[in-house]
């Protein structure tokens, strides 16, 4: 049996009480009117005007930029509740870009030639935009710590939902290796039941406009006599509208929640059992879960992650979610393993049990950029400007995290998790899978900010301060659980196969 | 000094791997082992050095990686870098995504390539190679094992009798 060690609890609790500050400090700073936000750009406005400097100097970068903003505008005039502007100062630029050079393509000399001309005519004719531009900003600002929120809590429940997701997989696969494991990811899964409470009521609150995470929650976008009508949302909107998506996400989180009940009842109660009903029943089981889980979790990923994109569209991303939060379950494992085993508490577990889980690091890693870079290549190939504005925005404010990520869930263990020596040592694995973590973390990061706070976002305190509180609230409630049993499940028929296991 | 080697033959790979490790244990060098299907551990219990062919397979592919990519810039860039449907062509970085796929497979083409040519040669392996096989029978279900004799000849045919062998032959090798 495991103890929780009292130095562990006492850490996730600072964890716990730091992250509630840091969110409640987020929530207080974010700005009430719109004067404080003028404040904000004013502090913000000259160092905007030196970027935009600087970038002229160089013609080559002044070129692409000019290619770049001609997209931009064209994502202003599709959707309005969504443009993406960079500062107060630029912004103007690049509307008032498409205004002269028009649609036609040749004009990036003459773009390039009036723009300082365009620059003294965006000051003089354009205080309503102005002041559009200020409540657009507020929005953005008002939704940061609440994306700050929504971000580290979705990451770390589909943390535990990608964990049960292996669990099963090992289950309906009858893998000789695993079983040894499985107390471990029953613990680590142990978190599916609060992380997805918490996350309910955070679909709740935006779904009563406590906030402005979900563009087409806004009742004014639906309607037809008001000036932010979305024809766009409005056709969708029998998909996406508020009860129907709340009755979707609470299916499927108590589906996930009784599959993680049921499973490790069964998975306890073989320990005890004489024959293998409770292991066939759970085989069973997880089989009809994978089945279940692979519509759910495609949906899901519409509902709770693409949806605050609502003008955009990805075929493949349902399962680009998966495979962010599946290789950051098994890292986790693998992490989780460790700790414990250097604690003494796995002594069955050797260095191939590690290894394989490493190889698993490795190839999810693998298959996340592939499909990271399907979406992305297929998107930027074509570059039809409703889909495109998804990674314009991103490359032009998001570019260090939108391809640091890249280096992170890519580079980084392409390169170290390669050499199977590598992949037995703890230091290497650990390493690589804190990495994994923070680049993942980062991925959904990428996927939630821009259509949220847009050119606003910055990991300050709302975002660290939510991290650190889902953190500690993880490891309190997986390493309260994996007490719950003995880590060893004696019952299951594989275990023996899996004690001495060797690779 | 006469060049004859013993042949101890086995038919079971249990006993083959009991027999290797007796013959570590006694240092008599084991010169050859021929068995009809990859005995898993044999390498290990012979103590035969890990292969490297994974190493030189990372190479490759690393060179795969550069010729491709310094290829589609030569062509694609530098030295005719037309406007095909507004790809930007001004340089690679950006115009790279539509590479991609053709790094990627330059990569594992000269990877797997080179390293399967490279398993040939360095096993000696060709077309019309001629066939080194002591035993017809080490292809089908029998285990042979050679070891060069050196001192005296009785002792260790004695000794690969005890080991389970189920014939001990000494052969003259050219």
């Amino acid at each position: 049996m495991y103890t929780f060690s009292s130095k562990l609890k006492t850490f996730s609790l600072i964890l716990m009480v730091l992250g509630a500050i840091g969110i409640g400090i987020g929530f207080m700073a974010s700005p009430k009117t719109i004067e404080d936000v003028e404040k904000i750009l004013a502090a913000d406005s000259h160092h905007g005007h030196e970027a935009s400097h600087s970038e002229k100097v160089a013609p080559h970068a002044a070129e692409v930029h000019n290619t770049e903003a001609h997209v931009v505008s064209d994502s202003v005039k599709a959707d309005d509740t969504h443009a993406v502007d960079s500062t107060h100062t630029e912004a103007h630029a690049v509307a008032d870009s498409t205004n002269h050079a028009d649609v036609a393509a040749p004009a990036v000399a003459d773009a390039h030639g009036n723009n300082h001309e365009e620059h003294a005519n965006a000051d003089v004719h354009s205080h309503d935009d102005h002041k559009a531009h200020l409540e657009h900003v507020l929005h953005q600002l008002k939704n940061k710590p609440w994306a700050a929120l929504y971000v580290a809590c979705i990451f770390f429940m589909l943390i535990s939902v990608g964990v049960l997701a292996f669990y099963a997989i090992q289950y309906a696969a009858q893998a000789g290796w695993s079983p040894i494991l499985f107390r471990v990811m029953e613990g680590i899964t142990a978190y599916l039941l609060p992380g997805s409470i918490i996350f309910f009521i955070l679909l709740v609150a935006a779904g009563l406009h406590f906030n402005h995470l979900f563009v087409w929650m806004d009742p004014e976008v639906l309607d037809k006599t008001s000036v932010k009508y979305d024809k766009l949302i409005d056709l969708k909107s029998g998909y996406l509208n508020v009860p129907f998506f709340l009755g979707r996400a609470a299916f499927f989180l108590i589906v996930w929640n009784l599959y993680r009940f049921f499973s490790r009842k069964n998975s306890l109660a073989q320990d005890e059992a004489s024959d293998n009903t409770f292991y066939k029943k759970n085989f069973k089981m997880a089989a009809a879960f994978l089945v279940f889980f692979i519509v759910s979790e495609s949906i899901m990923s519409w509902d709770w992650v693409m949806s605050v994109d609502p003008h955009w569209y990805s075929t493949l991303f349902g399962w680009y979610v998966f495979a962010s939060f599946f290789v950051s379950g098994i890292t986790v494992i693998a992490m989780v393993t460790l700790y414990l085993k250097s604690k003494g508490y796995l002594e069955h577990v050797n260095t191939s049990h590690i290894h394989d889980l490493a190889k698993f690091m490795f190839g999810i890693s693998i298959f996340w950029t592939y499909l990271w870079f399907s979406q992305f290549m297929l998107i930027w190939y074509s570059n039809i400007p409703e889909e495109v504005t998804y990674f314009v925005t991103r490359i032009e404010h998001y570019k260090l995290p939108f391809f640091g990520m890249l280096a992170m869930n890519f580079i980084f263990p392409l390169l170290i998790l390669i050499n199977t020596d590598f992949k037995r040592l703890t230091w290497i694995v650990v390493m690589a899978g804190i990495v994994i973590l923070c680049g993942h973390y980062i991925d959904f990061f990428n996927m939630i900010m821009p259509a949220t706070v847009g050119d606003q976002w910055f990991i300050g305190i709302p975002e660290i301060g939510a991290l650190l509180f889902f953190l500690g609230l993880f490891i309190f409630v997986v390493f309260n659980a994996l007490t719950k049993a003995p880590l060893v499940p004696k019952g299951n028929p594989l275990i023996e196969e899996s004690k001495h296991f060797h690779y | 000094m006469s060049n004859k080697v013993i042949h101890a033959i086995y038919n079971d790979d249990d006993v083959l791997m009991d027999a290797v490790k007796q013959t570590r244990a006694a240092h008599h060098h084991i010169e050859e082992i021929y068995t009809p299907f990859p005995v898993h551990g044999l390498d290990k219990a012979m103590g035969l050095a890990p292969t490297r062919i994974a190493i030189c397979a990372f190479i490759y592919g690393l060179v795969g990686l550069s010729i491709y990519t310094a290829l589609m810039n030569y062509i694609m860039i530098n030295d005719w870098p037309q406007d095909i449907g507004g790809k930007p062509s001004f340089s690679y970085i950006d115009n790279m995504p539509a590479f991609v796929p053709i790094m990627f497979e330059g990569t594992v083409f000269f990877a797997a390539h080179l390293m399967v040519i490279t398993f040939y040669m360095r096993s000696k392996l060709w077309p019309f190679k001629k066939a080194e096989n002591p035993d017809v029978r080490t292809t089908d279900d029998h285990f042979l094992m050679e070891v060069g004799v050196h001192g005296n000849e009785e002792e260790l045919v004695s000794f690969f009798t005890s080991t389970g062998a189920v014939e001990v032959k000494v052969v003259e090798k050219h």
